[in-house]
């Protein structure tokens, strides 16, 4: 049962084209997270599902009825919805307890049960103890804790939220991260998640669109994404990972000065002429010797240029086979290997995911 | 090394004192002499010996008498605070509708209203004044207090709402769209949350319709007549400078009485104020 749904949502502001083509279902309870670099739209489809813009065209449903089309759409306090902004939007007028209260107060919930379910909630984020304070004196995360309790406290149709943790140092973001999904967990709010950050989207989301100027690249769960990019752009930015343009010749795609025989692959009857793959540096090994011969793998000898050592990984610059190419490898922190020393690649041609 | 440090610091402290000193003395010394004239006796007022910057013969409450029971003050005080209740009122009410909508609710020719608003202040109202006379005189309000609560309006709207605007801009849309994503109706959100965070920009405009509608001059002189409708400014005047004799001591006594109640305003809303502007806003 979809819950929300975008038909061919496309919005533009005067010639810019913001969104183009959006459309995407979005299942009772599933968390998805819209995904892309600054300005690829991804805010301007979470306003329009919110209320706060109107689409160009298309149409959003939501249970089946149409809220936001071009000529008409129901306003975002009849939505029922729920949003967290970038700068948490937190009242300072009023208290944290009265700015988790007002979406109650709003719906002339009584004052009892306002009182309780406020307690409640404010437990949850474990903020209680600082109901009676005011915004200004509170810390960026406690400011993001109010916001998380005031949204989810209406038991919202969908929770909204737009790049939340930015403003949050690294360790907060990553605790707050797993906040977030556990509250999701518990109260199984159907949640639209913006972010640029894909560590945060692959934490936290069942599934993952992809956006790039306007248009989505590709929408699946995280490890779909990671393991089988279908666009460059996909596989670029979402981790590391290298790039291989090769042609369809002869029953083996000819890479520059290698050859890996087309039967390896896994998409091999949809390969033919120029085709390009996306290789993670982690798919790669690099051994001594040449390793013995097997069905699921190929071996492509080269040599080190170049490596830096992280502490928890290698990072190595191989060139295999004298090519033009240059490809990036991690390795464990016992394998080492000396820059110009010649090394064996291996490889697994079914992990390579083949890229438009 | 520190000795110079310290000798420099203060002789800076003392330098800024000294023009503080100035400065307090330049805008102290009206309300000074207002005050020490208001109790001097006649004689002394007049007396062309003696230092005037202090009473040497006696004070006295002689001028504050008179002006209560030989002139109508209290009835000019009452006439000015029916007539700023009303225009405050309205004035604000005006102003703050206006420069919502020409702020937050986009609209076309928003910029251009908003512009032209600002641009109408600019006329000075002692050219206003005569094609005023005409409109009143055609409503038919000539000599009477409630045309001040008409035209009072017209000087102080244009520069409240444009005060508005600006301030109103400088607040966070999120705020507002915040509220109305969790379910508030326009008007719930304008009066729960949009307005208690605008209250120091609320507050500058309320403090400058009172000042403008409490001392009026020119708009009282131009159309009111008679004594029964007059309020402070003009009243105290023409009651107390008959032809060419100043009465100063119940001159000062008034003016000193009617400069009361705006100060009072300022000292009470001025909490207000400075904790309107430390509670701050959305972060980032």
């Amino acid at each position: 049962m979809t819950k929300l749904t975008l038909r061919n949502v496309s919005r533009t502001f005067g010639s810019v084209v913001a969104v183009d083509d959006f459309s995407l279902a979005l299942a009772q309870g599933e968390f998805v997270a819209l995904l892309g670099p600054s300005g690829c739209g991804k805010t301007t489809t979470l306003r329009m599902i919110a209320g706060l813009l109107d689409p160009s065209a298309g149409t959003i449903e939501m249970d089946g009825e149409v809220i936001s089309s071009p000529g008409s759409s129901l306003p975002p306090e009849k939505r029922g919805m729920s949003m967290i902004f970038q700068s948490y939007a937190i009242w300072p007028n009023m208290t944290v307890a009265e700015n988790v209260a007002f979406g109650l107060q709003v719906r002339r919930v009584s004052r009892a049960e306002t009182r309780t379910k406020v307690e409640q909630i404010l437990d949850v984020v474990q903020m209680r103890h600082l109901r009676d304070r005011y915004p200004a004196e509170l810390s960026g995360g406690q400011q993001q804790r109010v916001a998380l309790a005031r949204a989810i406290v209406v038991q919202p149709a969908v929770l909204l939220l737009d790049e939340p943790l930015s403003n949050l140092d690294a360790n907060l973001r990553e605790e707050m991260r797993y906040e977030i999904r556990r509250l999701h967990d518990e109260f199984h709010i159907t949640t639209v998640y913006v972010t640029h950050d894909q560590a945060e989207a692959m934490v936290t989301s069942d599934r993952i669109a992809v956006m790039n100027q306007g248009r989505v690249e590709q929408v699946d769960e995280p490890r779909a994404l990671y393991a089988r990019p279908r666009t460059r752009f996909v596989a670029g930015f979402i981790g590391r990972t290298n790039f291989l343009d090769g042609e369809v010749r002869d029953g083996e795609v000819a890479f520059d000065r290698f050859a890996i025989g087309l039967e390896q692959f896994a998409e091999a009857p949809a390969l033919s002429g120029r085709v390009s793959f996306s290789l993670r540096p982690q798919s790669i090994r690099l051994l001594r010797q040449r390793p013995p011969a097997s069905s699921g793998s190929s071996a492509i000898p080269g040599h080190v240029v170049q490596r830096a050592y992280l502490g928890e990984h290698w990072d190595y610059v191989v060139r295999p086979a004298d090519s033009g190419l240059q490809l990036r490898v991690t390795a464990r922190p016992h394998e080492v290997f000396e820059v110009g020393e010649t090394v064996w690649l291996e490889v697994d041609p079914r992990q390579m995911a083949h890229i438009q | 090394m520190i000795r110079t440090k310290r000798a420099r610091r203060a002789l800076t402290l003392l330098v800024c004192y000294g023009v503080i000193a100035g400065f307090v003395v330049f805008f102290l010394f009206p309300p000074y002499w207002m005050a020490i004239t208001s109790f001097k006796t006649n004689q002394e007022i007049e007396s062309l010996e003696g230092i005037p910057l202090i009473i040497q013969h006696g004070a006295t409450l002689r001028h504050y008498r008179d002006l209560f029971a030989k002139t109508d003050f209290l009835l000019y005080f009452m006439n000015s605070v029916l007539v700023t209740v009303p225009v405050v009122f309205f004035s604000m009410v005006i102003s703050v509708l206006a420069a919502y909508a020409l702020s937050r609710l986009g609209f076309a020719g928003a910029g251009v209203i908003g512009t032209g608003v600002f641009l109408v202040y600019l006329v000075p109202d002692s050219l206003l004044f005569i094609p005023l006379f005409k409109i009143i005189g055609a409503l038919g309000l000539l000599n009477s207090k409630w045309s001040l609560v008409l035209v009072y309006p017209t000087l102080i709207v244009p520069f409240c709402t444009w005060l508005l605007i600006g301030y109103f801009a400088s607040i966070p849309k999120e705020l507002d769209e915040a509220a109305l994503v969790d379910g508030a109706g326009h008007l719930q959100m304008l009066v729960l949350i949009f307005l208690p965070v605008a209250v120091p920009g609320l507050i500058a405009a309320t403090i400058f319709a009172f000042t403008v509608s409490w001392s009026g001059f020119l708009y009282p002189l131009a159309f009111i007549f008679s004594s029964g409708e007059q309020v402070l400014t003009t009243g105290t005047v023409t009651s107390l400078i008959k032809g060419d004799v100043y009465h100063w001591g119940g001159l000062m006594a008034g003016a000193l009485l009617a400069s009361l109640p705006p100060v009072l305003l300022y000292v009470f809303l001025m909490d207000y104020y400075i904790s309107g502007l430390t509670a701050g806003s959305t972060k980032g």
